[in-house]
């Protein structure tokens, strides 16, 4: 297999300790097996995620962004820049696209980053991690790795908002995207029907409206359940967190019995590939994986 | 020749100041944002009513709404509309502008928590998510805080448990390297945005 070279963008929730730092580990041993080498944009900031729009208008936000593009330019010269966070992957592809419709956008932004003594080209190809993978790398390829197929395992795929909207993955539909079933067969699981694969997790407002984020969680998850899924699977990481951490809470005030893992595509793959229950991220589960524990070596 | 000058005509006023604005213009009326949205249950009006009331000259009630606040950025309602306004970002546009202006319903919560959340990436270039959490579940005071954080003990223990949270974040955590040109960046950016939308910075 071809080697591949991605400057990656991993993105504040993946950095060590943080919400989705188990990301970041599968995600490395995923990649190590498929010889993909990532290559951490050096410095990078914060991409400004969807709620950062309040106090940090338009072009603060394309500013942060194009400082990373910058940065990539610099030190990474023709490598795509890669994000695994659906929401980094939004706002960096949304920034590039804003940017090469408006040379006034990009003239404003480019006097912004001069105050640091950087230039963005409009050079930067801005992608998702799963779209090197069903892209670059392709759905047959991407099965040769696999030694430990997750047999009889069923999963509901869920992709949730931002992988999906408004820009997806190319040649799949907004209402139901395939692409993340597709991923959990080749991991050799059974990928359920599932009705909510599309639903938003309440996003940040997870946060400031905890309990009308937790009636969008609670259909997630009692939807994962009704085909019979054992886990939910999905590539974002606040609809992993969002869909895991608050399953407590909505048991406690709501007498329901949730205890569903909630894991990353790279996870499967990862387990799939060979790689141990660490190297998988599986012990940053705050439910966890026991099955896919057992599999992992 | 700031916004005063617009006030007769809210519509120029949107065009002029608010990020996407000049889309409003182009919404047909169908309603298909306003029966996409999953936080629908919940605001005052929908985007489809923003929008008309935007072209009414409604500036008070528009921009003291609560309806841009109950966006999630799922953008169901970008892939949904037929003349591909991009009703998201025009949402966001309102938030900010209304923010901006001070007319925005106060205490909001997640006004607040959007606003804290810039704040917290733009001092260090990277987001705390220990301070934010707290700074979020602190807002109303300790005793609230004190009671809220009690309350999610359960989750912020898991979250330790699972190494995806670290209490040392408090005393620093991550940052960029540059710090001092990434808050060149920002600032330069702030004042470009301020002058070309007539804010007062």
């Amino acid at each position: 297999m071809a080697k591949k070279n991605i400057a990656f963008y991993p993105g504040c929730s993946s950095q060590r300790k943080s919400s989705a730092a188990n990301y970041l580990t599968s995600a490395r041993a995923m990649c190590e097996k498929l010889d993909i080498t990532m290559n951490e944009i050096p410095d990078w900031n914060c991409c400004g995620a969807s709620v950062g729009y309040a106090e940090g208008g338009e072009l603060p936000r394309l500013a942060i962004t194009a400082r990373n593009f910058a940065l990539a330019e610099q030190h990474l010269p023709g490598q795509d820049m890669v994000s695994t966070c659906a929401a980094c992957w939004l706002a960096t592809r949304e920034t590039q696209e804003r940017l090469a419709a408006s040379p006034q956008l990009m003239q404003e932004t480019n006097e912004a980053l001069a105050a640091a003594n950087l230039v963005y080209q409009g050079q930067v190809k801005v992608r998702h991690m799963v779209e090197v993978l069903i892209e670059d790398i392709g759905y047959e390829a991407l099965k040769t790795p696999v030694v430990k197929p997750l047999q009889g395992i069923k999963f509901a795929g869920y992709v949730g908002c931002q992988t999906n909207r408004p820009f997806g993955i190319a040649g799949e539909s907004f209402e139901n995207p395939l692409y993340l079933d597709k991923l959990i067969e080749i991991a050799g699981g059974e990928a359920v029907p599932y009705d909510q694969k599309v639903t938003c997790c309440g996003g940040a407002l997870a946060f400031s409206e905890p309990d009308k984020a937790q009636r969008q969680i609670r259909q997630i998850v009692e939807s994962a359940y009704d085909p019979g899924a054992a886990m939910i699977v999905t590539p974002c990481p606040l609809c992993q967190a969002n869909g895991e951490v608050y399953q407590s809470e909505i048991n406690k005030k709501q007498n329901t019995r949730f205890n569903m893992p909630v894991l990353y595509y790279a996870q499967l793959l990862a387990v799939a590939y060979g790689a141990t229950a660490a190297e998988a991220g599986l012990d940053g589960q705050v439910i966890r994986a026991a099955r896919l524990e057992n599999i992992a070596a | 020749m700031t916004e005063a000058a617009y006030r007769n005509d809210f519509l120029k006023e949107v065009e002029a100041h608010v990020e996407a604005g000049h889309e409003v213009k182009r919404c047909m009326q169908c309603g298909v944002c306003a029966g996409s949205c999953p936080f629908g249950p919940y605001w005052q009006h929908s985007p489809q009513k923003i929008f008309m009331m935007i072209r009414a000259g409604k500036r008070e009630a528009v921009l003291s709404s609560d309806a841009m606040w109950m966006c999630t950025s799922c953008y169901n309602c970008i892939a949904r509309c037929p003349r591909k306004l991009p009703i998201t970002h025009i949402m966001h546009g309102l938030a900010n502008y209304a923010h901006r202006l001070g007319l925005a319903p106060k205490g909001q919560p997640t006004r607040d928590f959007a606003v804290m959340f810039w704040q917290n990436l733009a001092r260090r270039g990277r987001v705390n998510e220990l301070k934010l959490t707290l700074g979020h579940y602190f807002k109303d005071g300790i005793g609230a805080g004190i009671k809220q954080g009690l309350a999610m003990k359960a989750v912020g223990l898991g979250l330790y448990k699972a190494k995806r949270l670290n209490p040392l974040e408090i005393f620093g955590g991550h940052k960029v390297a540059d710090l001092s040109g990434f808050h060149a960046i920002v600032a330069k950016a702030r004042e470009i945005e301020d002058r070309k939308r007539g804010l007062a910075s």
